[in-house]
């Protein structure tokens, strides 16, 4: 059985089509990257999921509870991380996730919030308000705070989204060791990085849609090649190799002060002399796709 | 490497199909206000003791002292005391709640977290109407035992006083919640205070007795819930009538239409 299971499914807001017949399926176990830049709707089919939003059309499909109508037991079983800090910053840390051990009818609360405390390595702060914890700190505790039932799935919307890398690195590692557990994970994230890093699978969301989907290595090897070639110079010299490139029908992108010359290795006398050549990446992939810079 | 076991097997409670409204749901929400509670109960504690203790000597006692002595021969201090729960239970009801929701919808992106785990629109308003409902219930009989304090002879009746305040309470919250689904920025406040709450509150018959005002005015009170909390008080303190039955019918309603008006506009803001 799939975790999660959409079918053609329509989320508008007015005159704006946020999900736009999308098509998706995650079996049990994997972690799943949604990657997609702002605005594809990956938010919005993270509400989808949770009942926060009602599709106009299609057909949803978590954990084998049909949704809306079965939104709240599904709920159940799942846990979410959102993408902004929503902790009650006045109540203590272990008053944080013992509200939600209760909300989730964990029978044991006290078992719940240790092992929860444990997860994000808070046991000495637990008395603490959260408006005194760090903002690493914070991040850890709203991971802890979605796992407190031990859920089946875990949807994670952006979770390192305006964090400093050694936040995201901590982060990374625990969401590391959720996945060793055996837990799904479906993760919205507009980070090339922590897709590559975290994702079994990745599906590039676009404009409501899905428009690629599969392993990393496969996506890169399906849309990008072997090989990207940088080529950097003023902007004439830039514009200059670019219509080479395209002449023989290569993908070029702008790649900050670079264009990126992308699966340059598939036509001889591609790549510039001065050109830096590098592995293709999931990077190149997702500008191609999607046509928006990568962050 | 050793075999990992998934998480969900070891805590997760059976799946089973959820019902509405269950009280581990309604449950799981109050304690949350009862957390955050915990963290500013002195400072709410103190105005609500203070606030009715201010007036029953501005109004009370001076007024008393100076221009009304009593009113249907009652002595005016107790007149005032038994009408002021009225005015306890409405700004420690209304007011909370509508800012206090807006503030955990706009602000805190509280109800984002909460809906996010098994608890719907209907548990989470239920929650909150009740939890301001049994705060407000209680805060509500301080002005009298202030008026107690002030002379005013203990009666059995007044034993029911905490019941008539949770109820009127509960219909003022859900009055303050669907206000704060309803408007668009927080200033808009200003209106529904302006425009309800404080003509509420005027025209409750707390400081003076309501068919001394124009008739008009007098068939208007007779819908307005804090004039038959304050009648129902009254009649707690110095002996019910049989009309106090109606009174009680009617904010009972009143709880009972603004829940589910606080209900519809809340999942009308919540969910997209």
């Amino acid at each position: 059985m799939a975790a999660i299971e959409l079918r053609n499914v329509v989320k508008t807001f007015g005159p704006i089509t946020a999900v736009d017949g999308l098509d998706l399926e995650v079996p049990e176990g994997i972690c799943l990257g949604l990657l997609g830049p702002n605005g594809a709707g990956k938010s919005t089919t993270m509400r989808l999921l949770t009942g926060q939003a009602i599709a106009d059309s299609g057909e949803l499909r978590v954990l084998g509870h049909d949704l809306p109508a079965e939104a709240k037991t599904a709920r159940g079983l799942m846990g979410v991380v959102p993408q902004l800090d929503n902790l009650d910053v006045d109540v203590t840390v272990e008053d944080n996730l013992a509200i939600f051990a209760r909300l989730y009818r964990v029978p044991d609360v006290g078992a719940a919030v240790e092992k929860a405390l444990a997860i994000a390595r808070l046991q000495e702060r637990r008395r603490d308000a959260v408006d005194e914890l760090s903002g690493g700190m914070r991040r850890r505790l709203l991971l802890a705070r979605g796992l407190v039932h031990e859920p089946r799935l875990v949807l994670l919307d952006e979770p390192t989204v305006g964090l400093d890398p050694q936040i995201r690195t901590e982060l990374w590692t625990l969401i590391g060791d959720l996945k060793a557990r055996g837990t799904t994970i479906l993760m919205s994230t507009h980070y090339i990085e922590e897709a590559e890093r975290l994702a079994d699978e990745v599906a590039v969301m676009h404009q409501g849609k899905i428009i690629s989907r599969g392993r990393p290595v496969e996506l890169i090897t399906e849309h990008a090649g072997r090989q990207t070639a940088e080529v950097y110079g003023p902007p004439e010299r830039l514009a200059e190799a670019r219509a080479d490139a395209e002449s023989k029908g290569l993908s070029v992108r702008p790649a900050g002060p670079a264009i990126a010359i992308v699966g340059s290795e598939r036509v001889d006398g591609a790549i510039p002399e001065d050109a830096v050549v590098r592995a293709a990446s999931l990077e190149d992939v997702f500008v191609l796709l999607t046509g928006e810079e990568a962050e | 490497m050793e075999a990992a076991t998934p998480a969900h097997e070891q805590i997760t409670p059976a799946p089973r199909q959820m019902r509405r409204l269950e009280p581990a749901a309604i449950a799981g929400v109050m304690s949350r206000e009862v957390s955050n509670f915990r963290t500013y109960w002195k400072g709410t504690t103190f105005s609500s003791v203070l606030e009715p203790l201010v007036y029953l000597l501005a109004f009370g006692l001076g007024l008393s002292a100076t221009l009304v002595d009593e009113v249907d021969g009652v002595p005016y201090i107790e007149f005032v005391g038994t009408g002021m729960v009225a005015t306890a239970v409405i700004f420690s009801s209304a007011l909370p709640a509508m800012f206090g929701t807006f503030v955990k919808h706009r602000f805190q992106n509280t109800y984002d977290a909460i809906l996010a785990a098994p608890v719907d629109v209907e548990e989470l308003v239920s929650a909150e109407m009740l939890w301001i409902g049994i705060r407000s219930g209680t805060y509500g009989c301080v002005p009298l035992l202030v008026t107690i304090a002030f002379g005013l002879d203990p009666e059995p009746g007044m034993l029911l006083v905490p019941l008539f305040c949770f109820v009127t309470a509960l219909g003022f919250a859900g009055f303050g919640v669907a206000m704060a689904a309803t408007v668009a920025k927080i200033d808009q406040f200003n209106y529904v205070t302006a425009l309800f709450v404080t003509p509420l509150f005027l025209v409750a018959g707390t400081f003076f007795p309501i068919d001394g005002l124009p008739e008009g005015v007098q068939v208007a009170a007779q819908f307005n819930p804090l004039h038959q909390l304050v009648e129902l008080v009254r009649g707690g303190a110095f002996g019910f009538e049989w009309e106090d039955l109606l009174r009680f019918g009617f904010l009972a309603t009143f709880a009972l239409a603004t829940w589910r008006v606080a209900i519809h506009q809340m999942r009308k803001r919540l969910i997209d």
